[in-house]
């Protein structure tokens, strides 16, 4: 025997050694959780090479701030430009989708739905990868000293990454949704048909259990569909890219990631999320500064319940657009209902499902996502009264216009939170006699209109 | 006259190389970084597998089967560790690696561009086979075996493997 080893000494310890290896494979298998030894491997291994890669990050990205900031800024001007326009095009297309959200909350508010808010974040840098074709994970400087936890979805503005898969001290492992063994629950946008998101070996993702008889075409957005209890519902996955028939009766659907899986820089971890019904909004309480900036629009009054047709008249003379907008004369259009003074900028400024915010290079960002975020809102008003925009309505030193915007305002006071607004844009009381009677679209007169804000003009609204 | 291959040498011809402490631990582990941190950014670096090519340069340089399948089982291990899957099958791959490397070093000499680049490209074959079964039959992964793609990749790595070896011979010295 000695013999043998002797002869088949290097044999012998390639076998010893594989053995030890397949039985550590064979012990991990059986354990569902991980044992204390691998967990130490990991442990050890993370700890040594994650400070270098964090080195590695920081001296580039510190090189590259030194290019791009003080070096290379060829173009900031026209891009500076094109940035402010694009801002502008989307504040309007806020105000739109605004709208929409409301009216969504409003009926999930009705049928006693629950909806789910991101309510905090974390942002952190990615270091290092994986360097593995076979496991899509990455590492993020964010540990469990960060308040970092397992299963915590991370997430970027363009769209969800994958879920914190491992914590350690000032790291955490985070799986891509493109890796084989991740799964997230995923809905088509405009079909609403729901299935199952599978990464695959060559790191695709595939949309799994759609039936093979429905309609899915390509260039249809993909959302989460908050079924898998780590992403809140309504968060961008992507695009189907191709459709096939599969082997079995479901289709398989090719997904484009919304977010770059293959440059990741910076994420968002999102460590709370809060589920609550939404209310129907209450009489009393702060006006956002949407409403205000609302209100202060040209819009053609409502047709006054009694027959005032003077007051009609004076109302369109008294209406002054704001500078800069594009409106310019306000011709008469159909009345909006009732109820859409309020909801014309939306009764809380939350973006649209599927829009993300970011909350910018903080370390702790507090934002909401899918959900109302009034600071977007009030921004927009504020920004408005920065930029020396003219209220629509005429200070209360001017003489209203009897009915014109009273029967908006009153209506809006009735359906949203509150009034809190800018004197300014206050209309005076004198012509409270001389307004028809506004009601509003539950057909109950409206409630009394709170007591005229302390905010001076430009000063921003807290909620 | 004797039988033997053109690219083969006699034992007594082929030099043993060592390498310093610093070496043996930085290069690996600068491997290991490397291949962690630039796929971050160039997500189709992750097709390099430079620990892989660290593991067969050692192990031809060494002429050791000991030293070669133990240098590939700690490379692959700490690799393992870095993934999400259980440890031990990068570990299993790089450890045949290593000893075949080793047992291949000792035999024919890797010192020509040509024959790297076939060692390498012929080791990263087995690598993926192995890891392939292990990850398949014992662990019970869902895996599909892409042979274009495996090809293609041997090929880079072949290719990769001549120039860094090239590099790394500068860390060698002869017995």
């Amino acid at each position: 025997m000695e013999n043998f080893f002797t002869r088949y000494r290097n044999a012998s310890i390639l076998v010893l050694v594989l053995f030890a290896q397949v039985l550590g494979l064979a012990v991990q298998v059986k354990r569902t959780t991980e044992s204390g030894s691998t967990r130490l491997i990991r442990f050890w291994v993370v700890s040594a090479i994650t400070p270098l890669e964090k080195a590695l990050v920081d001296t580039s990205l510190g090189v590259r701030n030194v290019w791009r900031n003080y070096l290379y800024l060829r173009g900031v001007r026209h891009e500076n430009r094109d940035l402010k326009a694009q801002v502008e095009r989307l504040r309007i297309e806020q105000v739109r989708l605004s709208e929409d959200a409301a009216q969504a909350r409003r009926l999930q508010a009705l049928f006693g739905f629950k909806e789910q808010f991101i309510s905090q974040t974390v942002a952190a840098q990615v270091i290092g990868a994986s360097g593995s074709d076979q496991s899509h994970v990455v590492y993020i400087d964010k540990g469990a000293s960060d308040g970092i936890k397992p299963d915590m979805a991370v997430i970027t503005p363009d769209g969800i990454v994958g879920k914190v898969l491992r914590v350690f001290h000032a790291s955490s492992q985070v799986l891509l949704i493109n890796d084989s063994s991740s799964g997230v629950g995923a809905i088509l946008e405009s079909s609403r048909l729901q299935g199952i998101l599978q990464g695959t070996a060559v790191g695709e993702i595939m949309m799994r259990y759609v039936m093979s008889d429905e309609k899915v075409a390509p260039g249809e957005r993909v959302l989460t569909s908050g079924g898998d209890r780590i992403f809140p519902k309504g968060l961008p996955v992507g695009t189907v890219q191709q459709t096939n028939p599969g082997s079995d009766l479901f289709l398989n659907i090719r997904v484009k990631p919304a977010a770059n899986l293959s440059r990741l820089e910076e994420v968002l971890v999102v460590t709370k999320i809060i589920e609550n019904t939404p209310q129907t909004p209450e009489p009393s309480g702060p006006v956002r500064a949407a409403d205000i900036l609302a209100e202060r629009l040209p819009r053609v009054p409502q047709k006054p319940a009694v027959s005032a047709t003077g007051v009609a008249a004076s109302q369109t003379t008294t209406t002054k657009p704001p500078a800069g907008t594009t409106v310019t004369t306000p011709t008469p259009k159909p009345s909006p209902p009732a109820t859409t003074p309020s909801t014309a900028l939306g009764q809380s400024a939350k973006p649209a499902t599927g829009q993300l915010q970011t909350g910018g290079t903080s370390t702790t960002t507090k934002q909401t996502v899918g959900a109302p975020k009034p600071s977007t809102a009030q921004n927009a008003g504020v920004t408005t009264d920065a930029t020396g925009t003219k209220p629509a309505v005429k200070p209360s030193g001017t003489t209203p216009p009897a009915g014109a915007s009273g029967a908006t305002t009153t209506d809006a006071a009735a359906t949203k939170p509150a009034v809190v607004k800018p004197a300014a844009s206050k209309p005076a009381a004198s012509s409270e006699a001389a307004k028809p009677k506004p009601i509003n679209s539950v057909g109950q007169p409206p409630k009394p209109a709170a007591p005229p804000p302390q905010t001076p003009p430009g000063e921003e609204v807290s909620r | 006259m004797t039988d033997m291959p053109i690219v083969r040498t006699s034992r007594e011809e082929i030099e043993v190389y060592r390498f310093g402490p610093i070496a043996s631990v930085l290069i690996p582990i600068m491997a290991l970084v490397i291949q962690a941190f630039v796929p971050v950014r160039f997500r189709s670096f992750a097709i390099f597998d430079l620990p892989l090519l660290v593991t067969v340069f050692f192990a031809v340089a060494r002429r050791s089967q000991v030293a070669g399948l133990l240098t590939g089982a700690i490379i692959g291990l700490i690799q393992d560790a870095l993934t999400h899957q259980a440890i031990g099958l990068y570990g299993v791959a790089k450890t045949v690696v290593g000893y075949g490397a080793s047992s291949l070093g000792v035999k024919i000499d890797v010192e020509n561009p040509g024959t790297r680049l076939l060692v390498t490209g012929g080791f990263y074959l087995v690598h993926q086979a192995v890891y392939f079964l292990v990850a398949r039959n014992i662990l019970g992964v869902t895996m599909e075996w892409l042979w274009v793609r495996t090809l293609l990749a041997a090929l880079l790595n072949g290719v990769a493997a001549i120039v860094l070896f090239a590099v790394l011979d500068r860390f060698k010295h002869g017995t």
